[in-house]
């Protein structure tokens, strides 16, 4: 069996010429191959930077000791015009700075709590090999620095967190970030790297309520967040501060969910991933439309603009975005590209069946009527389009109509009986018991009261012409006569 | 400014002792009470003995007065082993409040001076138990923790950022014992802060860590919902005996005669 497969493993590669993408069950090893050995050089202080922006890429073929210095303040900002909220926050920002650093560095990790600070805080950072990922080591007091160091073994983009009690109401008030473990060869090199992260708050107020809002510790247990935000506030990444990039350009998303309760259906309008390391992980998945981002969980987008204008972040779990802020903005400036993406060619009426080239038939039987001259076969094929757009829904386009429902107007004594009983019925309804060729119908077509003179003299003698009818004609001047002595609104069955 | 500053300094010994000291303290009638924390040894709840409580925190005027009459525990006095460097820093000297008010409730203080202030008055700290015993009332009863309006109330506090000035002492109306700012003032030192979740016994680390990260915190609380209680008992695990904050301050407490 196992020989059998060999040489089609190798035809296969050779084919698709893809030797160099690991096969599908290949690991990078993880942690066992994530130790690259003591660091080597001098310590190296880690760049952080505040939302939407990302560190540069360390560009490091060495395992170093970074030393990263992050303090946690408590501070009051806006959460949506108008409306403040007290944020704890790691380095002063929602969500906290990001960290950037490579895979196998060491990481001495100072963690500091400004002196004004109510609370104690500490730090959970995903990316730690360790109990408790450095809380246990990190819990400060107020106006007190800590310090641990780990050494980072897997690569991917990891969540840190506070992880004081309580987690949920620390990391509700906005305790969360990145942190990057590049793996050994970096990511592929792209244009711009943006840093998004989600997270839902908890407010006494309603949304946008204005005024300070405390946070709603029963809220916040009930699962049912006042505000769902990309960076902390509504706002945050739209307008002037919407995120910036050219067409031509490969952009990079650093999106992370800092929770504390709701999943995220990350979604950008009008963009297609073109790849996706989904929960931050080493693989990617290619042309994803919207990629699911776990509370305390993360992913790394790239796509390529094509098209300038505006794209919209969202939660497609789209309520969040339209109702409680979910959304961001990403402008892309450049030449239109109409080959790819045409914008607006057409904005005109759409009719249905009645579509515009077969009007064509009506205005000239319009015409015609007003200059005296028109002829049975021009009411005729007005009549037609007519019929199709208005009659035929229930009487169908073969006038076979409905079975017991609606009846027919093939063949159909009823009209051949008597043909004015066609404009009589559209102008005046019909409602109740009606023979049909022998079978009995019972049921209620509304006046169409919307149909002209002309429009009801040109249904009725298309219909008189068709069908094995027995032919003749309706005028204007007979429709108008029966209007006139048919009651006004005589049915209201509709 | 400077000038009534002094003025009211030199009141202040005067107003400390027109207060008779007795006045100070209210009785709290004991009874059973259940902690939120769980305790091994309590699982059905604890009974709480009489004892007395200062109505209020202690003031930056009543600290005054004491490192008045106890030198060794003036600002750069002090051995740092038992105060920080930070210890009584927001007062502009070591027997000067500056802008510090009299009446604000006196922080910056580590255990160890607390427990200092109260011997000083034959008193003592209140132990957590006593502590929470008396701050779970409200002004109407013993036991108000189940009522989500008095965790609002506390949670409130919690959502204010704390970069103001602390208001005065007594701003809030006395709970049914007669105690005030209990909550929404300061945190408070207790006797047995370094007890609460912080062991030298090795074998008790492990639950000592439960408290600090995630799933576990909620497993080391007999109340789940008490978020407000929790996170006051967090605060004090955070600090060491010798250590300060611009947020804690203190009150004593005394056996019944």
């Amino acid at each position: 069996m196992r020989q059998s497969l060999l040489p089609l493993l190798a035809i296969a590669l050779l084919a698709s010429g893809c030797g160099q993408r690991p096969a599908p069950d290949a690991d990078t090893g993880g942690s066992a191959k994530g130790d690259f050995g003591p660091p080597q050089g001098h310590p190296i202080k880690a760049v952080l930077t505040s939302p939407p922006h990302v560190p540069p890429p360390t560009g490091r073929d060495k395992p170093a000791k970074v030393i990263v210095e992050l303090e946690v303040v408590e501070k009051e900002m806006a959460i949506s015009e108008g409306v403040t909220y007290t944020f704890w926050t790691f380095g002063g920002t929602v969500p906290g700075s990001f960290i950037r650093v490579r895979q196998g560095d060491t990481v001495e990790f100072h963690l500091m709590n400004a002196p004004d600070s109510k609370m104690p805080h500490n730090i959970d950072l995903h990316g730690v090999t360790g109990p408790g990922g450095g809380a246990a080591s990190s819990f400060t007091a107020p106006g007190h620095r800590s310090q641990f160091t780990f050494k980072a073994l897997n690569a991917g983009l990891y969540v840190y967190h506070c992880a004081t009690a309580p987690v949920g109401m620390h990391v509700a008030n906005g305790m969360y970030g990145l942190i990057l473990v590049e793996p050994p060869g970096g990511l592929p090199p792209v244009d711009r790297e943006y840093y998004v992260m989600q997270g839902d708050f908890y407010t006494t107020g309603r949304y946008r309520e204005k005024g300070h809002q405390p946070f709603d510790m029963a809220k916040a247990i009930d699962e049912h967040p006042t505000y769902v935000l990309f960076n902390g506030s509504e706002g945050s990444l739209t307008g002037d501060r919407a995120l910036a990039a050219k067409t031509g350009e490969r952009v990079r998303l650093y999106v992370g969910n800092g929770g504390p309760n709701l999943v995220s259906s990350f979604h950008v309008i009008g963009e297609i991933f073109d790849k996706v390391w989904f929960e931050g992980g080493t693989r990617f998945q290619e042309n994803v439309q919207t990629t699911l981002i776990p509370a305390g969980g993360a992913a790394i987008m790239d796509f390529r603009l094509e098209v300038p204008g505006s794209y919209v972040l969202v939660d497609h779990s789209i309520f969040r975005a339209f109702n409680k802020g979910a959304l961001a903005i990403l402008k892309a400036d450049g030449p239109e590209n109409l080959a790819i993406y045409s914008g607006k060619e057409v904005d005109e009426m759409y009719l249905g069946d009645r579509a515009l080239p077969n009007l064509a038939a009506v205005s000239q039987a319009a015409a015609a009527a007003k200059a005296g001259d028109l002829t049975v076969e021009q009411q005729i094929d007005a009549g037609k389009v007519l019929f199709s757009g208005t009659c035929s829904t229930c009487h169908q386009a073969n006038g076979e109509g409905h079975p017991g429902v609606f009846p027919p107007l093939a063949k159909s004594d009823y009209i051949a009986k008597d043909p004015k009983r066609l404009p009589q019925v559209m102008i005046g309804g019909l409602t109740g018991k009606v023979t049909v060729n022998g079978v009995e119908y019972d049921s209620v077509m509304p006046p169409m009261g919307q149909l002209t003179d002309d429009e009801v003299a040109n249904i009725a003698t298309y219909v008189l012409n068709s069908w094995g009818n027995p032919g003749g004609r309706i005028t204007k001047a007979e429709a108008r006569d029966i209007r006139a002595k048919s009651p006004v609104g005589s049915v209201a069955a509709h | 400014m400077a000038r009534r500053a002094a003025v009211l300094l030199a009141l202040l010994p005067l107003c400390g002792q027109a207060a008779p000291p007795g006045d100070r303290y209210v009785t709290v009638p004991g009874g059973a009470f259940r902690s939120a924390l769980r305790y091994e040894d309590a699982a059905d709840g604890t009974t709480v003995a009489p004892y007395r409580l200062m109505r209020r925190p202690v003031t930056n005027a009543e600290f005054l007065a004491f490192v008045r009459a106890h030198p060794e525990w003036q600002r750069g006095r002090a051995a740092v082993v038992l105060a920080e460097p930070r210890y009584l820093s927001q007062w502009s000297g070591p027997l000067s409040l500056g802008d510090a008010r009299p009446d604000q409730p006196v922080t910056w203080v580590s255990w160890f001076a607390a427990a200092a202030y109260c011997a000083a008055q034959s008193a003592r700290l209140p132990t957590w138990t006593e502590w929470e015993y008396a701050a779970a009332a409200d002004e109407t009863r013993r036991d108000a923790r189940e009522d989500p309006a008095w965790r609002e109330r506390i949670l409130s506090w919690y959502a204010q950022p704390s970069t103001g000035a602390l208001p005065a002492v007594g701003g809030q109306p006395p709970n049914v014992y007669g105690v005030q700012d209990l909550h929404g003032l300061v945190w408070e030192w207790v006797d047995d802060a370094s007890a609460l979740l912080v062991s030298a016994d090795n074998r008790e680390q492990g639950a000592a860590d439960k408290l600090r990260f995630c799933g576990a915190a909620a497993l080391s609380t007999d109340d789940r919902e008490n978020y407000a209680t929790l996170m006051r008992v967090a605060l004090l695990s955070s600090v060491q005996a010798a250590d300060a904050t611009g947020n804690l301050g203190f009150r004593c407490a005394k056996d019944l005669p």
